[in-house]
C-alpha cells in the first residue's frame, strides 16, 4: 500500500474535529507539530498539527484571514513559527529543504525588465537539480510569450509564469497559495490542467484556495481552517458525508458539494 | 557562497539597468548636463559675484555701455552693472537683495544706496571708495602674480558631480531598490530560494558599482572631449579612489536597504542623508571657514574623503600615498557599513 492510500485508509477513522491535536500518517512528506504564530495580541495560528503524505494534493481552505497563508508559509520557511515544528522526510528542515520545494506565492513582482525566459533561466541558476526550460515554457503555455518583459505579460500568463518558477527546481513538494486568483475560467481551467499533469508525476501539492471546486477537483485531502485552527479535516467525500447530512437547508447528499460543506462550518458571516 | 548564484543575480539586476532606459539615460545625462551647464555658465567671462544697480536708466538689462558713474568704479571685472529705472524701483531691488548697491548716474557727486545686511554689499562699497582714490599706494603693497597652471572652477567642480552622481546612484540604486522589492515581494520569492542574503547582497553590490563604474568612465570621457580638463595626477590612482568611493557610498546604500518596507519612509531617510552630503561634502563649493562642529559632520560622509582625495589628485596631483588617509577612513566606512547592513538584513521585514 502507499503511503497516501494509507493515509486515506487511517483518515476514515479519525473524527475531523479532533483531528486538529494530533493524527499522524506513517511517512509523511512534511508535517507540522503544534504549529503557533502570534502577532502581538492576535493569534493568527492555533496550535496547528497536521501531516501530508507523498503524492498527494493537500488542500488547506478557509475564510480570508483564517491562517491559511500565515500557516502555509510557517511550512515554507518564510515565516518563523512562535511555537510547534515543521518535519520534512522526518527530520527538521535544513538548508536542502529550498532546494527540493517550489513555491507560488500569493502576491509576487517579478523583475520588471527580464523576459519570461530569462527569469527562468535566473532562478534556473539558484539551484543545483533544474528543469529544462524548454519544456518548462512548453507545460505551462509559456512558449508564445518567452520573449516577452515580464511586465508586458496578462495576468494570466503572469501567474502561469509564477507557476513555472516554483517548478524550475523539479520540486518534489509544491505549496500553490491561491494559484488561480484572478484568472478568467478559460486560464484557471488552463492552469487546473497544469496542476493534474504536475500531479500525475507524483509531486505532493499543497494547495490554498477560496474556489471551492477548484479544491474539489484537484485535492486529494482537505482541512478547513477558521479563526487560526483546524475545524474539520478529510477527503472531499469523507468531509461531505460527515456534514451534508446535518444541512440546515435540507439538501441531500446527493446535492451537496464542498461549498456546502465550507459554508456550514464556517457561516455565512463576511470576514475581512 | 556559491558563485553561480551571486552571478545570476548580479547579471539580472545589470540587465534591469541597462534596459529601464528612463533610468539608465538619466544616470547619464543628470551629471552630464549639470557639467555643461556650469561649464557655460562660469566658463565664459561674463561671469560676475555682484551686482550694482544704475538708476535712471530706462531698459532694466545689463549694461555694457558707458553711464555717468565714477569709471574706475565701472570697469571694475566681476561686478555686473544693471540698468533701474527710478530710485523706487532700485530700493525694492537692494530691500530683496537682488542688488548688492544701487548708485544714481550723472554729474559728482554720486549718490549710492546700500543694504547694511548684505555682505556683497559691504564689499561693493569699498570698491567703489577704491576706485576714486590716488592709484599710487606703491610703498604700502607689492603686487604679486601666481605663476603655476589655474584650476578653473569647472576642474575644482567636475569630481564633486561625479562624487555626487555616484551618491544618488549608490543609495537610491541600491537602498531604495531593496526596499521597493521587499515591499512588491521580490525578496520574499528570492527567499524561497536556496539563494543566500550575503550571496543577494553581494550581488547587488557588485552590480552597482560596476554600473557606478561604468558610468563614471562614460561621463567622464564625455565631459572630457568638450571640457579638456586635467588631471594632474595619475588616472589609475584617480579610479582607486572611486572605487574605494563607490564601495563605501553602496554598503551605505546596503544599510538603508537592511530593513523597512515603506518607500515613502525610505525615501524620506534618503533625502535626509544625500541632502546633508551633497551640501557639506564640497560638491559645490569649500567649507572652509565653517564652524568646528559643521566639519565634524562632513567628516562623517564617505562623499567628503573621496571628494577630497579626488580632488587632491585631479588638482594637486597627488599620489596614493597623499591620500592614505581618506582612503583608510573610506575603507573603514565600507567595513562598518557591510557588517551592519548584512546583520540587519530581512528579506521580508
Amino acid at each position: 500500500m502507499t503511503a497516501a492510500g494509507l493515509f486515506h485508509k487511517l483518515q476514515q477513522h479519525v473524527d475531523p474535529i479532533t483531528a486538529n491535536t494530533t493524527h499522524i500518517p506513517m511517512n509523511p512528506l512534511l508535517e507540522v507539530r503544534h504549529l503557533v504564530k502570534t502577532y502581538k495580541s492576535l493569534k493568527a495560528v492555533d496550535d496547528v498539527s497536521f501531516a501530508i503524505p507523498e503524492g498527494i494534493c493537500f488542500g488547506l481552505l478557509g475564510p480570508n484571514g483564517a491562517g491559511k497563508t500565515t500557516t502555509i508559509e510557517m511550512m515554507e520557511g518564510i515565516l518563523s513559527a512562535t511555537s510547534g515544528q515543521v518535519y520534512y522526510k522526518g527530520s527538521p528542515r535544513t538548508g536542502a529543504f529550498r532546494e527540493e520545494i517550489g513555491i507560488q506565492f500569493q502576491h509576487t513582482a517579478l523583475l520588471a525588465f527580464l523576459t519570461v525566459r530569462e527569469t527562468l533561466k535566473t532562478f534556473q541558476k539558484l539551484y543545483h537539480q533544474t528543469a529544462d526550460i524548454d519544456s518548462l515554457l512548453a507545460t505551462c503555455n509559456l512558449l508564445d510569450i518567452q520573449n516577452q518583459y515580464n511586465d508586458r505579460i496578462s495576468g494570466g500568463q503572469r501567474q502561469r509564469l509564477l507557476l513555472a518558477l516554483a517548478l524550475v527546481n523539479r520540486p518534489e513538494l509544491l505549496f500553490l497559495d491561491e494559484p488561480s486568483t484572478g484568472m478568467d475560467p478559460q486560464a484557471r481551467r488552463n492552469l487546473w490542467d497544469i496542476v493534474l499533469n504536475i500531479k500525475s508525476q507524483g509531486k505532493t501539492i499543497v494547495l490554498t484556495t477560496h474556489y471551492m471546486e477548484e479544491a474539489q477537483l484537484l485535492c486529494d485531502e482537505i482541512a478547513i481552517m477558521d479563526y487560526g485552527r483546524i475545524i474539520a479535516r478529510g477527503s472531499v467525500a469523507e468531509l461531505i458525508t460527515k456534514y451534508c447530512g446535518e444541512d440546515a437547508a435540507g439538501k441531500s447528499c446527493a446535492e451537496a458539494n464542498l461549498e456546502t460543506v465550507f459554508i456550514k462550518l464556517t457561516g455565512r458571516q463576511l470576514r475581512e | 557562497m556559491r558563485f553561480k548564484r551571486l552571478w545570476a543575480m548580479f547579471t539580472a539586476r545589470n540587465l534591469e539597468f541597462f534596459r529601464d532606459r528612463a533610468a539608465f539615460g538619466w544616470n547619464f545625462l543628470f551629471p552630464f548636463l549639470i557639467i555643461a551647464g556650469f561649464g557655460i555658465v562660469f566658463g565664459g567671462k561674463s561671469f560676475s559675484e555682484y551686482k550694482a544697480g544704475v538708476f535712471p536708466v530706462e531698459s532694466p538689462i545689463s549694461i555694457h555701455h558707458r553711464v555717468a558713474i565714477p569709471e574706475g568704479f565701472q570697469s571694475t571685472r566681476y561686478v555686473e552693472f544693471v540698468g533701474v529705472p527710478s530710485l523706487e524701483a532700485g530700493l525694492l531691488l537692494l530691500k530683496h537683495h537682488k542688488i548688492d548697491l544701487l548708485i544714481q548716474q550723472g554729474p559728482a557727486p554720486h549718490a549710492y544706496w546700500t543694504n547694511e545686511s548684505s555682505p556683497k554689499g559691504y564689499i561693493l562699497e569699498k570698491m567703489l571708495i577704491a576706485s576714486l582714490q590716488p592709484k599710487d599706494i606703491g610703498d604700502l603693497l607689492s603686487r604679486q602674480v601666481f605663476q603655476g597652471k589655474e584650476i578653473r572652477y569647472i576642474d575644482w567642480l567636475f569630481p564633486g558631480i561625479l562624487g555626487m552622481n555616484m551618491m544618488f546612484s549608490a543609495l537610491w540604486g541600491v537602498g531604495y531598490v531593496v526596499v521597493r522589492y521587499r515591499k512588491n515581494g521580490v525578496l520574499k520569492r528570492l527567499k524561497a530560494t536556496p539563494l543566500t542574503a550575503v550571496e543577494y547582497l553581494s550581488a547587488q553590490m557588485l552590480s552597482r558599482i560596476f554600473l557606478l563604474m561604468f558610468t563614471l568612465i562614460a561621463v567622464w570621457i564625455g565631459c572630457d572631449a568638450i571640457f579638456s580638463f586635467d588631471v594632474a595626477g595619475s588616472y589609475l590612482d584617480l579610479a582607486v579612489v572611486f572605487f574605494l568611493g563607490c564601495l563605501s557610498l553602496t554598503s551605505m546604500g546596503l544599510v538603508l536597504a537592511s530593513r523597512g518596507t515603506s518607500e515613502e519612509f525610505t525615501s524620506g531617510v534618503l533625502n535626509f542623508i544625500s541632502w546633508p552630503m551633497m551640501f557639506l561634502s564640497e560638491v559645490w563649493f569649500s567649507i572652509e571657514g565653517a564652524p568646528q562642529w559643521v566639519k565634524w559632520i562632513a567628516g562623517t560622509f564617505p562623499l567628503t574623503h573621496l571628494l577630497t582625495a579626488a580632488r587632491k589628485i585631479m588638482n594637486d596631483g597627488a599620489g596614493l600615498s597623499d591620500v592614505m588617509p581618506e582612503l583608510m577612513i573610506l575603507s573603514a566606512m565600507t567595513v562598518v557599513c557591510l557588517v551592519i547592513g548584512a546583520s540587519l538584513f530581512s528579506w521580508n521585514e
